[in-house]
């Protein structure tokens, strides 16, 4: 089973992703900010990331540049899930290593979607 | 709103005749669900006002809006994503060589819908640029809506469309953003032309192609029609040219004239 590591500061949007990525059989941990999230990479890299931008501690974009360049960073495939709409901000994700982004609101289809995007289904 | 059996049975066979499109009994609730929004715009109070209407006068805009509101026109960019992967894997490379006298590949889609399809395969293509240099490719999209295709030529989506199996990347490259919505870049819109056509007429006005997407339009028609359709295509494919269906769709027991691909699951060419 792969491990999603859920990261957002919001209880109800890792619940709903909880809901939907258990469902596509994804072994769910949990973050509420960029911070707790590298911690939980150092000790166990997941295979599969999803990342909101706005957070308290470390907002998601600094995780990801972080998250790169650390041992291992490489590995996990990174999907950002915010409100941060606009075609700067997807660029600015995606040179730092991001793999998909995702913008909110999104529904179950669209989080499948990009799951398989990068490979993960 | 509740529909007359009467009403019913014209809607059906109005549908049938003009689109190929089957409403079985059990599917009365989607006439109710797509028709009554179209009443009521239209200021009248029921779907049998609207048979009424439709049966005054022979052609009318009303028709045309009754057959745009049945069809559906459900399309996402990359769709099913394996129908790309035989464009990269198997076609591509046979009509590179198959080709390379004329350096021309035409691509016909069949039920353009929003324009998703061909602008995909567009994207593809352009993803390919060194690949193709030199070559030239003529991207037909048609459909039998009218609206769809007004829809399809400008290549505005929204934010809930684009993120429907568009790469990001992909997104990124080939599109801009104008609030709330993205607009096609102009040189991938210029590579799909947009003819609207009914797959039940005659299209032999269009010639012949090297490759033809008809994916999730014959899930809609009875065998017969099936068969109607999938005869016409094959007059407007070249003798190697490759025929796509959709996952839920099949050559046969409906038509002899196509066989499939080995190992390559929706693909099709004609029989030699």
């Amino acid at each position: 089973m792969k491990t999603c590591l859920v990261v957002d500061d919001s209880s109800v949007i890792r619940k709903v992703a909880r809901r939907v990525l258990e469902e596509l059989d994804f072994e769910i941990l949990e973050a509420e900010d960029g911070q707790q999230a590298l911690d939980q990479c150092h000790l166990d890299m997941p295979e599969a990331i999803l990342l909101d931008w706005n957070m308290p501690v470390m907002d998601g974009l600094e995780f990801l540049v972080q998250l790169r360049s650390s041992k291992n960073g490489d590995k996990p495939k990174v999907i950002f899930c915010t409100t941060e709409n606009d075609i700067s901000h997807i660029a600015q994700a995606v040179q730092a290593g991001a793999d998909e982004y995702i913008m909110k609101p999104f529904d179950r289809e669209i989080l499948e979607n990009k799951f398989q995007e990068v490979g993960l289904i | 709103m509740s529909i007359s059996n009467q009403d019913f049975e014209y809607l059906r066979n109005f549908l049938k005749t003009s689109s190929g499109l089957v409403v079985n009994p059990e599917k009365e609730y989607l006439l109710k669900s797509r028709l009554e929004p179209l009443a009521r715009s239209q200021g009248m109070d029921s779907i049998g006002e609207l048979v009424s209407s439709m049966k005054k006068f022979s052609s009318s805009d009303l028709k045309v809006e009754v057959t745009d509101a049945m069809t559906t026109n459900e399309s996402l960019f990359f769709r099913d994503k394996t129908p790309f992967e035989h464009l990269d894997n198997i076609m591509l490379p046979y009509l590179l060589d198959a080709r390379k006298s004329r350096k021309r590949i035409k691509i016909w889609c069949a039920a353009a819908s929003t324009g998703q399809e061909p602008y995909s395969i567009a994207m593809s293509l352009k993803e390919k640029s060194a690949m193709v240099a030199g070559w030239k490719f003529d991207i037909l999209g048609t459909d039998i809506s009218k609206s769809v295709l007004q829809k399809a030529s400008v290549g505005h989506y929204t934010q809930f469309e684009v993120q429907r199996g568009l790469p990001i990347k992909l997104l990124l490259k080939y599109f801009k953003q104008e609030g709330e919505n993205w607009v096609l870049n102009e040189d991938i819109r210029k590579m799909v032309t947009y003819k609207e056509g009914n797959l039940l007429e005659n299209f032999t006005n269009i010639g012949r192609f090297d490759i033809v997407f008809c994916r999730n339009v014959l899930i809609y028609f009875d065998l017969d029609t099936k068969r109607e359709v999938l005869n016409k295509i094959a007059m407007q494919m070249e003798k190697d040219a490759y025929l796509l269906l959709g996952a839920a769709e099949t050559v046969m027991g409906v038509c002899d004239k196509f066989e499939a691909v080995k190992g390559s699951r929706g693909l099709y060419k004609l029989v030699k």
